[in-house]
């Protein structure tokens, strides 16, 4: 107990974060311990910097887009709101539909980034289709596939006719999916 | 009909690929020999009748050659027939699980052969099922075994599988001795059976059956998550029950247990299941490999398939491994691989030669336990039989609940009541019971047939009462359903897209859970070993688009089928005679098929096309008009029709290039996805069929003169033409005329066809050769 004790003094509001965000103080502590390893130069907060040293992100195609939508918000990323980001980071792409959840923890990520839709206008276009399958398929495809692809996709999911998915047709085409189910992210006790 | 088929009496069964498997008979106590009569039927009764002036028999009868084959072609016709006969009846299969129903064909066909006075054959010999009727069912299941679910859902189906199995059997066993001891009188038969016996007992009754779960839950259509499960746990429980067999039986025969023994048994698990599993996977491995090779024999590539998967269960059996985890891993090894490289018929072929055999093996499975349970040896106990199947309930209920307990604290989707309710429901014990219990030797365990009895009875009591029951169940607690799975293109873009995105969330969290190492294992897939298993080109393409020529495929052998829409003329040359165009079939188009429209891109370029083709060949045909045009009335229509052929010309020419968007990569052409994207050689198959109105419906049926469709032109041209502002200078007919007259009298198409026949029928040399020339683009 006493070393607990003493890790929760380490951790600003701790027990309010344990509160606002359900972990419990050994997630917390582990979660925290993430941060400081991560905060290289000890700012107090988080860069995108840090992030790209990263070597798993890198190697991952959308990594890229992930950094940006963590720092796109403007949040310092100092560890509260960290702590509360990795609560909700589960429901990155689903914003709309979970605005609920995304005010009840004010310190929240990325609220209406959207991983998909860069430039924010609420719908993903097919440039905006393309280069997310640019970029998971790299350069083993060529341009003609992919315009195809992402074509075909389109074609399915937009049912407004206005050659983009807005976000409810980007639920709609998901619905059968389940995505809560998918969509998690489990730690370790 | 001689009731004793070779089933049972010492013969080796030999599988051969083909529908029907021979029989060998080891010890033939026949009393003609068989010789090889090659299709002579002389009579064999030598000696009697030489040379007395016999005449000879130009009918002759002579059963006993083919007695083996004939009957177990009788027995799985029956077993087809009876399938046919149970959807034929209405309502029949809705009410009650095709496996009842079998099971009471089977008691009938017991009870005539018993009725005839003849001895039931003991035809579900256990060598007979485990060898020849289990190994399709597992296969099958195998190879089409949703691969991604099943991971996910490792942790639970092993638990499940593993301690679940184990809890039942020792649970059963226990009290089943104890009940033994302490109910009945020390002189009845129950007291004698020991421990040991108790144990193998409820090992054997614990082991949920795959293939009575599959026959139940394929058709209650329970939503993925719970057929998973139940199914997976079905699938490898398998292990566990092989080792506390194998241990049990060794032990009641030696009597003696020791605690190294016991050890050694957790050991013997690990090796029976992972080695089991190994096995598998290398033969798994060698089919892809192989497969590789086949490109040039492509006839006997489901052969391959077969034949490695049917080794592997061999070999596994060969150690006392897992054959059914060994059969398994094959299977889900070998088939991305495989699929990757045999052609799209040997694929269909694979996969309606499993469903066939797995079908009928089921057939006669349950048809055999029917008989067999008629057949005997029964001695019925009304403690020990009530007792077990009281227990095994419990027993089940139990072992659920309690490992779900545990299981939700780790898993992220909790399994809730109903969820449990419907797993404790769904563990029905099957013929792998029945045959392992057959197995029992009569020596060692002299309460062989109570054992059997009480197996039997758990076997219908789960069969009949919870397999009839479990589809009103899950409709009563509104169990969540299977959704109709068609795979968008979407779905499995942001598929990956969210592994991607997971697992970059948990390499932010320094966590190296599931998507991590998945994300590992696919990229080492990627590198190495997709290089060695795929042949050509295909080795290099990422799953997406893997997907996308599957999805493609599939919409092109849909459009084929529906029969449909425009079918380009194959090579136009110019001096077309509309002869050489294809009738369009003459049934209707049916535009509620799911067919894709065309998107906007293309729709674009056609109109593109059609502008400036039009534009041009209206300048042209002005100054051919009055040479090699008839003047007439519907002049405007002639030229139309003109212009028609030559825009379906640039047009197929255009398609043939957007066939490849479509349907064709860039890699060389001799990569399987090209060749079935070829569809059979005939390019004018690839129909494109617009489901709205907005593209020019081409339909060129103009040879056959009755046929509406060349007015249709007419029409769609006349569409067409409202919605391009631009086409300022084409006015090539009026447009009301079109509109209005959507089916003109025939008449009418008549003159114009006769027209336009004479026309083209006598053009001048010169023309043609212009004409030629001046559309090629």
């Amino acid at each position: 107990m006493g070393s607990s004790s003493s890790s929760r003094n380490k951790i600003p509001n701790a027990q309010e974060l344990m509160r606002q965000t359900g972990f419990s103080s050994a997630h917390l502590l582990r979660l925290h311990d993430r941060f400081e390893s991560l905060d290289r130069d000890n700012r107090g907060y988080l860069s995108p910097d840090d992030f790209e040293a990263l070597g798993g992100l890198a190697m991952n195609p959308i990594g890229g887009r992930i950094i940006e939508a963590f720092f796109s918000s403007g949040i310092p990323w100092t560890f509260p709101p960290l702590s509360g980001f990795w609560l909700i980071s589960v429901q990155l792409t689903e914003t709309e539909t979970k605005k609920e959840h995304s005010k009840s923890s004010p310190a929240a990520g990325p609220g209406s980034s959207n991983l998909y839709d860069l430039d924010r206008d609420g719908k993903i276009s097919r440039e905006e289709l393309l280069q997310v399958l640019r970029a998971m398929l790299g350069l083993q495809v060529t341009e003609e596939q992919l315009q195809s692809i992402a074509e075909r996709a389109i074609q399915e999911a937009d049912l407004d006719k206005d050659d983009a998915i807005s976000f409810d047709e980007f639920k709609k085409s998901l619905e059968k999916m389940d995505i809560d189910t998918k969509m998690s992210v489990s730690f370790l006790k | 009909l001689s009731a004793t088929t070779c089933a049972g009496s010492g013969c080796l069964p030999v599988f051969l690929e083909g529908s029907v498997f021979t029989v060998a008979v080891a010890s033939s106590d026949q009393h003609s020999p068989i010789t090889a009569h090659s299709g002579s039927h002389k009579a064999t009764d030598h000696g009697s009748h030489n040379n007395t002036g016999k005449a000879f028999p130009v009918l002759d009868l002579n059963y006993e050659n083919v007695r083996v084959p004939f009957e177990i072609s009788l027995w799985v016709l029956l077993a087809s027939l009876m399938k046919l006969g149970f959807h034929l009846v209405p309502h029949l299969s809705n009410i009650v699980p095709e496996s009842c129903l079998l099971i009471v064909v089977g008691l009938l066909v017991g009870g005539i052969i018993r009725g005839t006075g003849e001895t039931v054959p003991p035809v579900l010999d256990s060598k007979l099922f485990f060898y020849i009727l289990l190994p399709p069912i597992i296969l099958d299941a195998g190879y089409f075994l949703p691969i991604r679910p099943f991971m996910e859902n490792l942790g639970t189906i092993l638990i499940f599988a593993v301690v679940g199995t184990l809890w039942n059997a020792f649970f059963v066993g226990g009290l089943l001795y104890g009940v033994c001891q302490i109910g009945t009188e020390s002189s009845s038969i129950l007291s004698r059976i020991g421990l040991l016996q108790c144990l193998l007992f409820g090992s054997i009754i614990s082991a949920v059956d795959p293939v009575a779960v599959l026959a139940v839950f394929e058709e209650i259509h329970i939503n993925e998550l719970l057929h998973i499960l139940v199914f997976g746990e079905s699938l490898l429980n398998d292990a566990v029950t092989v080792v506390l067999y194998h241990l049990f039986e060794e032990f009641s025969g030696i009597g003696s247990v020791t605690l190294l023994k016991g050890f050694l048994g957790v050991i013997s698990f690990f090796v029976v299941a992972l080695g089991g599993v190994l096995v598998g996977v290398l033969y798994g491995i060698l089919a892809a490999f192989t497969s590789r090779f086949t490109s040039h024999t492509r006839v006997i590539e489901p052969l391959f398939v077969f034949l490695y998967s049917y080794m592997a269960y061999l070999s596994a059996e060969i150690f006392h491994l897992s054959g059914i985890m060994a059969l398994i891993a094959c299977g889900a090894v070998m088939r991305p691989y495989v699929e990757a490289n045999i052609s799209h018929k040997s694929h269909t072929t694979i996969k309606y030669f499993l469903k066939m055999w797995s079908s009928v093996s089921e057939t006669l499975i349950f048809i055999f336990l029917g008989v067999a349970t008629v057949a005997g040896p029964h001695d019925w106990n009304w403690t020990f039989v009530t007792v077990t199947v009281i227990l095994c309930l419990v027993a089940r209920v139990i072992g659920v609940v309690g490992l779900t307990f545990i299981i939700n604290k780790f898993r992220i989707v909790k399994l809730t009541t109903k969820d449990q309710f419907i797993i404790a429901y769904g563990g029905l014990r099957g013929a792998i019971a029945f045959s392992l219990g057959f197995l029992l030797n009569k020596e060692h365990f002299p309460e062989r047939e109570i054992f059997l009895t009480a197996i039997i009875t758990v076997i219908f009591f789960t069969v009949f009462v919870q397999g009839m029951t479990i589809k009103p169940l899950v409709e009563l607690l509104a169990v969540k359903k299977k959704q109709e799975a068609k795979r968008s293109i979407n779905e499995e873009i942001h598929t990956q897209f969210l592994d991607h995105l997971l697992t970059g969330i948990e390499d932010i969290c320094g966590h190296y859970g599931h998507h991590h190492w998945k994300d590992k294992l696919n990229r080492f897939n990627k590198k190495y070993v997709k290089k060695c298993l795929i042949a050509g080109e295909r080795s290099k393409e990422p799953q997406l688009i893997a997907f996308y020529h599957k999805m493609e495929m599939k919409q092109a052998i849909q459009l084929v089928e529906s029969g449909g829409g425009i079918k380009m003329p194959s090579a136009v040359p110019s001096t077309v005679s509309m002869q050489n165009i294809q009738p369009r079939p003459s049934t209707k188009p049916a535009p509620e098929r799911a067919i894709p429209q065309l998107s906007k891109n293309k729709e674009e370029e056609i109109r593109k096309i059609l502008r400036t083709n039009l534009q041009r060949t209206r300048q042209r045909l002005r100054s051919y008009n009055r040479h090699t045009l008839v003047a007439d009335p519907y002049e405007d229509g002639l030229s139309d029709l003109f212009l028609k052929k030559q825009k379906m010309f640039q047009i197929e020419k255009k398609l043939k290039e957007m066939n490849t968007y479509l349907t064709v990569p860039a890699p060389p052409p001799d990569s399987p996805t090209m060749c079935r994207a070829r569809l059979a050689s005939d390019p004018q198959a690839y129909s494109i069929k617009p489901a709205s109105n907005k593209v020019p419906m081409i339909q060129v049926d103009l040879a056959s003169p009755q046929s509406p469709d060349s007015v249709n032109l007419l029409d769609e041209f006349g569409q067409a033409n409202q919605q391009e502002e631009e086409e300022q200078g084409l006015m090539m007919k009026p447009p009301s005329r079109p509109r209005e007259a959507k089916k003109p009298s025939e008449e009418d198409e008549a003159k114009d066809q006769q027209r336009l026949m004479r026309c083209l029928s006598d053009p001048g040399p010169s023309a043609d050769e212009d004409e030629d020339g001046a559309f090629l683009p």
